[in-house]
């Protein structure tokens, strides 16, 4: 018997602009696919893809709308793509973004602050710490009991939400609102102002600045070269002197706050209440931005913007061609599965061997 | 009173009890599996229509189960031959799950089918209190108490099962038996897709019977959670799954004798108690009740074999 057999070899490729390329490849690849995949469920994949073009980055009011979508998805994009700099894996962004929208409004409905910055920053910073301390649980029980961050920052999406709900339908729920669950309208004090006549408001300047924060933090500070330090060697790191345990939870409550900005900005720039469904999925998306963008915080700014144009294109083709938004997510995991495959080609080679045993 | 909430307990649990069996065979041929949750939904989905499509239960059970195994094989592929981060794969097979259900599940919101209907046992399900729980049921009940007992033969009194953990433990050491560690990990993770296919099935095919967008509702996160309960043993996992079946059957029975608590908050509680199940089995693992897979999460190159 002779069959070919193939091999697989490590290589020694040091290619860094390979390295990122090979994101905007694989989504280069998982829009041929999910082609395929519209084309099943009934649509015109050509159409549909020009619609989205069209409708996100097409006119100014378009692009306005892109970036309405990409200022949650920065901060929270920023909060996962922190926690993964230390192979800590915060998968619930979805709920930190729900704990922070609930803080805020919490604020601005009850606190009766007038002054438009003190109450403002009040929000902010109840969303920072709710959040944090959210996130944080998760890190604590990492670091006390080595319990698994992964299922418990996710269980803990399901919890925030069902929060949310229990208030919005309860004590929360506005007494003008037709009894749909949203909270009453928050006063002037509590808005975020927004720009040119578009629903583009503060919150995405915001957004930017905590990214440069992020990245200068971690480029430039020795806490970021501790975090970095760690997440690639956690034992080296622990031999140099630097305490893993703390830095985890600190990085973890980091990660939370910056998720929770989100719901901050959503609530304070974009609804001026807090209503059910407050985020539809930010905070799964993050996680692909936050892979997508190798962890870079100036990375995440980028590849949210990408995002935010198949989220406002997402959006229309629901109108238009009555596609579910949840379609979005099979296209963010084909995205995954293709750049995970991308990855392997950078570090290995297939030899294919003459018969015999490989 | 009792048996119909233990029977409450049987419905709810056995979807999740196909979930955490699935999970578990994967995790102990060293792959974690976190695409569970779209896993469920796609046999869900697959399950439903076929049984809509060609009026054959038995049809949509196989279309559960084949159409969850090949999705459970692309992770497979990317976590074994393609060495990928386990843990990016399985959330993305979550969310290709979700998002590719909702598509194809758009023409099948308001259909029904006749569900499995329950077969009772002549003579057993009589029995007081555990006779209609365990013994008049459907015949995917019935599959999950076989595939318990199947799945702890398999592992511990068969020379297959036997490799497929040591493939999990240590790699290097199977493969220098000879155990191409490659194909029994990429079959544990297809099979066992394969199986949690089958209790998203028994979601839209007996519990509900119909589909409903993103029906699973956070089981397949529940049953990831489990695994680590069940400490990688089937009749533990069995254990795990009515212990959330229990606190689900006793949140909906509340609710329909209209309590004062809120239904939000009843709804949170499976949730709270996987995380408090969580913290106590990890604390019971570091006691030395059982172990990990050795091995789990890491990928196998056979060049960095020392």
């Amino acid at each position: 018997m002779s069959l070919p057999r193939f091999r697989t070899e490590r290589r020694e490729l040091n290619a860094p602009l390979l390295r990122f390329l090979a994101p905007l490849l694989s989504v280069l690849v998982a829009l041929f696919v999910a082609g395929f995949l519209l084309l099943a469920a009934g649509v015109d994949p050509a159409a549909a893809y020009l619609e989205i073009f069209r409708e996100s980055v097409g006119s100014i009011y378009g692009l306005s709308e892109t970036l309405v979508k990409a200022t949650p998805l920065i901060f929270a994009g920023l909060g996962v793509s922190l926690a993964f700099r230390m192979q800590i894996w915060n998968i619930g962004a979805e709920g930190q973004i729900y704990i922070g929208a609930m803080a805020a409004s919490g604020v601005a409905l009850f606190s009766g602050i007038e002054n438009h910055l003190l109450m403002l920053t009040c929000m902010l910073v109840a969303a920072f710490i709710c959040g944090g301390l959210w996130a944080g649980v998760a890190g604590l029980l990492r670091v006390r009991w080595q319990v698994n961050e992964v299922i418990v920052t996710l269980l803990m999406n399901y919890i925030a939400i069902l929060w949310t709900d229990y208030l919005l339908f309860g004590a929360w729920k506005d007494p003008k609102g037709f009894n749909f669950p949203l909270s009453a309208q928050f006063s002037d004090a509590a808005r975020l102002g927004d720009y040119f006549n578009t629903r583009l408001h503060s919150g995405f300047f915001l957004a930017l600045f905590c990214a440069l924060l992020l990245y200068l933090l971690m480029e430039r500070t020795v806490w970021g070269f501790e975090i970095k330090a760690i997440g690639s060697n956690p034992q080296a790191a622990q031999y140099a002197g630097m305490k893993t345990g703390p830095a985890i939870v600190l990085v973890l409550f980091l990660s939370g706050a910056l998720a929770a900005l989100a719901g901050f900005s959503e609530v304070a720039g974009l609804q001026h209440r807090l209503i059910h469904g407050i985020s539809p999925g930010y905070g799964y998306t993050a996680i692909i931005i936050a892979w997508l963008a190798r962890r870079s915080a100036l990375g995440v700014v980028v590849v949210s913007f990408l995002m935010g144009i198949l989220l406002v294109g997402g959006d229309s083709l629901q109108l238009t061609w009555q596609l579910p938004i949840a379609f979005i997510y099979a296209f963010q995991g084909l995205i995954l599965f293709f750049l995970l495959a991308a990855d392997f080609f950078l570090q290995y080679r297939i030899r294919r061997v003459a018969g015999g045993d490989a | 009173m009792i048996d119909i909430l233990l029977d409450a307990t049987v419905r709810a649990g056995t979807p999740i009890l196909f979930a955490t069996l699935g999970a578990l065979i994967s995790e102990r041929a060293g792959i974690i599996n976190l695409g569970i949750e779209g896993l469920m939904l796609i046999g869900a989905l697959a399950g439903f229509s076929a049984a809509h499509g060609c009026g054959s239960l038995s049809v949509g059970l196989l279309a559960a189960f084949v159409a969850a195994m090949a999705a459970g094989a692309i992770h497979a592929l990317i976590c074994v031959q393609l060495r990928g981060n386990q843990i990016v794969s399985g959330l993305a097979l979550t969310m290709f799950g979700i998002g590719i259900t909702a598509l194809f599940g758009r023409g099948m919101v308001g259909l029904t089918i006749d569900g499995f209907s329950r077969i009772a046992i002549p003579g057993l399900s009589r029995l007081p209190l555990v006779g209609k729980a365990f013994f008049d049921q459907d015949a995917l009940i019935y599959l999950s108490f076989l595939l318990v007992a199947v799945i702890w033969l398999f592992f511990y009194r068969t020379r297959w099962g036997l490799n497929l953990r040591t493939a999990g433990e240590n790699p290097a050491a199977a493969d220098t038996c000879g155990v191409p560690v490659e194909r029994y990990r990429f079959l544990a993770v297809s099979v066992g897709s394969g199986i949690v296919g089958l209790g998203g099935a028994y979601l839209s095919m007996a519990y509900t019977p119909m589909w409903i967008e993103n029906m699973s509702a956070g089981r397949g996160w529940i049953a990831v959670a489990l695994v680590i309960f069940a400490c990688w043993s089937s009749p533990r996992a069995m254990l795990g799954a009515y212990l959330f079946g229990g606190i689900t059957a006793l949140q909906l029975r509340m609710q329909a004798m209209g309590t004062e608590i809120s239904a939000h908050i009843l709804q949170m509680l499976p949730y709270i108690g996987t995380i408090l199940v969580l913290v106590v089995s990890t604390l019971r693992l570091q006691k030395g009740a059982g172990q990990q897979p050795e091995s789990l999460g890491l990928p196998y190159d056979r060049e960095d074999r020392k």
